[in-house]
């Protein structure tokens, strides 16, 4: 992984840095990278609540919260900015609007990497909306300041549209960080990994590559 | 939350009756439900903190129940409720969660506006 300046990473709901993402953000917090983590809304929509229910609607941000501070400590990550956007409305926000604000961000953090959703490739509205707001963000800098995009995507048909991802990251060396931050949203996970743990006790082939690959597509700016 | 006991929901649901009041209400099937399963046509709708307010509210069924609220010119209904809780906030919080215990449809009423 290239020595970055600075990471920005920008995502709409706690736990979306986590699958995908974790093991690249631990690698460049161990590398002496500042990295800001930017998550737009606390995902006030989750819709897990337990059985029996462990939480609320109204209850649930607050336990977010505090989940993703807890993700944020245990990456390492100095930087975290709560936006206060809503879960499930990013999409229906004043597009300029929304881009000035990660404009601004992106100005006062100067990354020299920004970490995003590929819009249009990440099924989720939220996700499809905040990566097109980065990408219009910084398409309105000059083309010889801008940074790297770096985007995650995992639709059904990205890899047919976009071609495979052109960056492969191998994370084994902070997978323990990895499986941390990914336990810390607990609301989310804790189901999840009570069917994982077996086979991440066994290390199985299969569970092992999921982990300890992430994958980018390296976003090319049209304007 | 607790199962729903009928009467305490009932009674909670009264006490809102005939003031102004705030309507939280949600359906949802998840926003990867389409994503997950192709062949899934994937439906909800959302309102958060609609003023209104209610002559008469009721909660009928055999479980998961259904709540009806019949307001000054119209009507709020939601079907599919499992759960209830009066929380701290004093919102009545009535919620349908399925097998899973994941939240499919949420009716909540308030006296003050949801935050």
């Amino acid at each position: 992984m290239e020595k970055e300046r600075s990471v920005l990473v920008v995502f709409p709901h706690p736990d979306d840095e986590a699958f995908g993402v974790s093991g690249t953000i631990a690698t460049h917090v161990k590398n002496g990278t500042p990295v800001t983590y930017a998550c737009l809304t606390l995902g006030e929509m989750g819709r897990n609540m337990g059985n029996p229910p462990f939480t609320n609607r109204e209850n649930l941000p607050k336990i977010r919260k505090e989940e993703l501070k807890e993700a944020a400590r245990v990456l390492g990550i100095q930087d975290l900015r709560m936006l206060g956007y809503r879960d499930k409305t990013i999409e229906f926000e004043d597009e300029e609007k929304l881009a000035n604000k990660m404009l601004e961000v992106i100005e006062e953090v100067n990354p020299s990497l920004i970490i995003t959703f590929y819009p249009g490739y990440s099924v989720h509205p939220d996700h499809d909306a905040t990566g097109a707001a980065v990408v219009r963000a910084v398409e309105k800098m000059p083309a010889d300041v801008r940074p790297t995009l770096h985007c995650v995507a995992f639709s059904n048909n990205c890899v047919d549209e976009i071609g495979e991802p052109d960056i492969l990251n191998d994370i084994s060396p902070v997978t323990e960080i990895k499986l941390a931050a990914i336990q810390a949203h607990r609301s989310q996970t804790e189901q999840m990994f009570i069917g994982m743990e077996e086979k991440l006790k066994e290390q199985d082939p299969q569970v092992m590559k999921w982990i300890n690959n992430e994958r980018f597509w390296t976003y090319t700016f049209n304007k | 939350m607790e199962p729903i006991d009928m009467k305490a929901a009932q009674a909670a649901i009264n006490s809102f009756a005939n003031k102004d009041v705030y309507i939280h209400l949600e359906t949802t099937n998840g926003a990867y439900a389409s994503h997950n399963d192709q062949s899934f046509f994937s439906a909800g709708a959302f309102i958060r903190n609609a003023l209104v307010r209610y002559e008469l509210g009721k909660i009928t069924g055999n479980g998961p129940f259904r709540v009806g609220l019949k307001i000054n010119l119209g009507w709020i209904y939601a079907e599919g409720i499992t759960h209830y809780e009066m929380d701290e906030d004093n919102h009545l919080l009535l919620a349908g969660h399925d097998n899973a215990g994941k939240l499919a449809v949420a009716l909540e009423i308030s006296s003050t506006p949801f935050e």
